[in-house]
């Protein structure tokens, strides 16, 4: 068995690309895990930064500094009476929003953690994520639909309207980020994720800098559809509590609409790593070319440590600084608790850090590089993730012609523009 | 079980066209016509796509490319003159889609 | 050359793919021409959409497939979608499904299965692989050189690509011009 598993760690193939049924399954829980932790933390660090940017304390009282408030709230959603409204037909109703969590996680399958760190590497892998996110698409129209109701069926038209508008946009700003994988010296691109972070290995350059502003360009364009895209302020009118009572959800309650915001948020991952992928360098540490001295990868292998301690430290001060009063006792220990546990997985990686320089192809220096692999792309994706976080709180909501004006009139001519002037360029520079 | 050769792709697309070509003589519902003529559609690409993999080069494939986009401009176009059509008559029914000048 | 065989490794259970596929086509496709509501008939036609385009999976085709995917799955069908819900009235959910002239077209698809099938057996011998085998790590690749390449060399389809978007222009401008209310 350890050989087993240490054979399989050393592959340099995705599960998918060796056939190898039983790690690939082993990685699909393990994303379908991660992904759900990630939603549930994503919900309370909005709520929370949400909250701090409105100057005020966010949830406090569920778990230390409101830690348990998502569990509470997923608790609250199960036990929820599940209410379908009479004339609605029965099972569309049920099925729409499974169409969305569908679509939002078959995504996964091709996203890339690492060279060799991905469900499976399909040699059309870009092209599958646009096209099975663009199915979510059905999943809003269909839902709002079955629920027989106005305000659903107008929230469900105008967030599938907007979806399709800005899907254009993004599309072609990835061809242009694929054009620049083909500036090689064989003159050929690939679809492939882990093929686009290996091209912008070899050329040494993160696209997002390429042709500068180019590439950087593209990515604006495309960081502004993929808010469109997954309805999010401010392009978030279909589901707006002011606007349209909720939109095409409103008719659902309790575990189904828990499954749209597990498929909204999910959405916003999935997006992301696409950005992350096709721009910044997938899961490559910065500057990998400028400081390529053994002693550069140490330092930054001791990364992922160093964040986790951050964080514990950042905990500790949050126990010391709550009152002694005897109200706040168990949440002190909680707190404590968690402050210890991060503190435990920083030690492990620092001393998987530490013991992994030396020798290069032991156990601990390919968990080692593993893990730095997994953290840089999670950390870019959390950026992200803050970045969409940011936008809800500072901008107000377009308009709904503003909106398709936006999606039509500027972001496709932008886009368009950038393509042929990618392609320019780069075959004036080869 | 006996290896999956082309003609089982072909059975496939041979059932998928008697289906289609079934929904477009017998329905009356003008969007379920256009589906089945899609349904058609799907059912010549797969037959072109389990070719070009007999022959062993791409033709089919392009082709099938080309039938996938001759297939969205149709859909457009025929969804567009059903809701126009719709806006004057305000039904869906063949039967009743029948005149050519009101 | 085993036709079961991929030129890299052995695929897993080909022929269980396959039939559930090809069945689960077959099957919704029955459903897309029988059914009364058109939004279930829609979401039937989704379904088969889907598995025609892992049958083109299996085919070695994954240009093809993703193709089928983004535009048929993720374009037509929300077309088709938000036309029905446009349209959607009362009185079309409780009229008569069929014609009333259904046997003949029922008749009529009889004999052209029967053709089909008398075309199967009779050309059983034809339908055997020749040539090489797809190689399917460049198959974009060699689409995209017919597609764009030069008239000379392998591009020998870059004209009719040209022609297919300006059949696209067309089609565009006819679904603006006819839906306007005044021209």
């Amino acid at each position: 068995m350890p050989n087993f598993i240490m054979s399989y760690l050393g592959s340099t193939v995705t599960p998918g690309e060796a056939g190898n049924q039983f790690w690939a399954l082993i990685y699909v829980l393990i994303i379908f895990a991660g992904v759900s932790v990630a939603v549930i933390a994503m919900n309370w660090i909005e709520r929370k930064a949400l909250a701090h940017f409105q100057v005020r304390l966010g949830p406090m009282r569920v778990g230390p500094h409101g830690l348990l408030q998502p569990i509470a709230d997923a608790v609250k959603l199960m036990l929820k009476e599940d209410i379908i409204p009479a004339e609605a037909d029965q099972f569309v109703f049920w099925v729409a929003p499974l169409i969305g969590l569908l679509a939002a996680f078959t995504v996964y399958t091709v996203i890339p953690f690492g060279p060799s760190q991905a469900v499976s590497d399909m040699n059309i892998g870009i092209l599958f994520m646009l096209g099975v996110s663009s199915l979510g698409v059905l999943g809003v129209v269909v839902a709002g639909w079955a629920s027989n109701s106005h305000y659903p069926l107008i929230g469900a038209l105008r967030s599938s309207a907007q979806m399709v508008s800005y899907e254009v946009a993004m599309g072609l700003a990835v061809v242009s980020a694929i054009l620049m994988t083909s500036m090689n010296a064989s003159g050929t691109g690939t679809l492939s994720m882990i093929g686009i972070v290996q091209a912008q290995q070899q050329q040494g350059v993160w696209f997002i800098f390429k042709f500068f502003p180019l590439g950087l360009l593209a990515l604006i364009i495309f960081a502004i559809a993929m808010i469109a895209e997954t309805n999010r302020a401010p392009f978030d009118l279909a589901e707006a509590e002011s606007e349209l009572t909720a939109g095409y959800h409103t008719e659902y309650s309790g575990l189904r609409w828990s499954l749209f915001m597990l498929s909204e948020y999910a959405a916003m991952i999935a997006v992301s790593s696409i950005a992350v992928t096709l721009w910044l360098g997938g899961w490559m540490r910065p500057f990998p070319n400028l400081l390529h001295a053994p002693a550069w990868d140490f330092i930054f292998s001791l990364f992922p440590g160093l964040t986790f301690l951050g964080l514990a430290a950042i905990a500790f001060i949050g126990t010391a600084r709550m009152p002694s009063h005897s109200f706040f006792k168990i949440q002190r220990i909680g707190l404590a608790v968690f402050a210890a546990l991060l503190g435990f997985i920083a030690l492990l990686l620092l001393v998987a850090a530490v013991a992994g320089r030396s020798a290069d192809t032991s156990l601990a220096a390919r968990f080692n590089e593993g893990i730095g692999y997994v953290y840089w792309f999670v950390l870019k994706v959390a950026v992200f993730m803050y970045l969409f976080i940011w936008y809800r709180a500072t901008w107000p909501r377009y308009r709904f012609d503003q909106l398709m004006k936006i999606g039509w009139k500027v972001m496709l001519p932008i886009s368009l523009g950038v393509l042929v002037v990618t392609a320019i360029v780069g075959v004036i520079a080869s | 079980m006996a290896p999956i050769t082309t003609l089982h792709y072909l059975v496939v697309g041979a059932a998928l066209f008697v289906l289609g070509v079934v929904g477009v003589l017998i329905r009356r519902n003008v969007v379920i016509v256009l589906m089945s003529i899609e349904l058609i559609l799907n059912a010549v690409n797969l037959n072109l796509v389990a070719f070009s993999r007999m022959w062993g080069n791409l033709h089919g494939q392009v082709f099938a490319i080309f039938i996938i986009v001759d297939a969205a401009a149709e859909a457009a176009v025929g969804l567009g003159i059903l809701i126009a059509f719709f806006r004057n008559k305000e039904t869906v029914n063949v039967d009743e889609i029948d005149l050519l000048k009101w | 050359m085993n036709p079961g065989m991929n030129s890299g490794m052995a695929p897993v259970a080909t022929p269980w793919f396959f039939y559930v596929l090809a069945g689960m086509a077959v099957i919704s496709g029955g459903l897309v021409i029988t059914l009364r509501n058109a939004v279930h008939a829609a979401l039937a036609l989704i379904v088969t959409l889907l598995s025609v385009a892992s049958l083109y999976l299996m085919l070695y085709a994954p240009f093809v497939t993703g193709v089928q995917i983004v535009v048929y799955a993720g374009g037509i069908m929300v077309l088709f979608l938000f036309v029905i819900m446009l349209v959607n009235i009362e009185r079309s959910s409780k009229e008569h499904r069929f014609n009333r002239i259904w046997p003949a077209g029922l008749a009529a698809a009889c004999a052209l299965l029967v053709l089909f099938v008398s075309a199967f057996v009779k050309g059983k011998a034809l339908f055997t692989d020749r040539g090489m085998p797809l190689p399917e790590s460049s198959n974009t690749q060699q689409i995209a050189t017919m597609l764009y390449g030069e008239a000379g060399r392998m591009g020998q389809y870059t004209f009719a690509f040209e022609i297919a978007s300006l059949l696209l222009l067309v089609a565009i401008l006819g679904a603006v011009i006819m839906t306007k209310k005044k021209i």
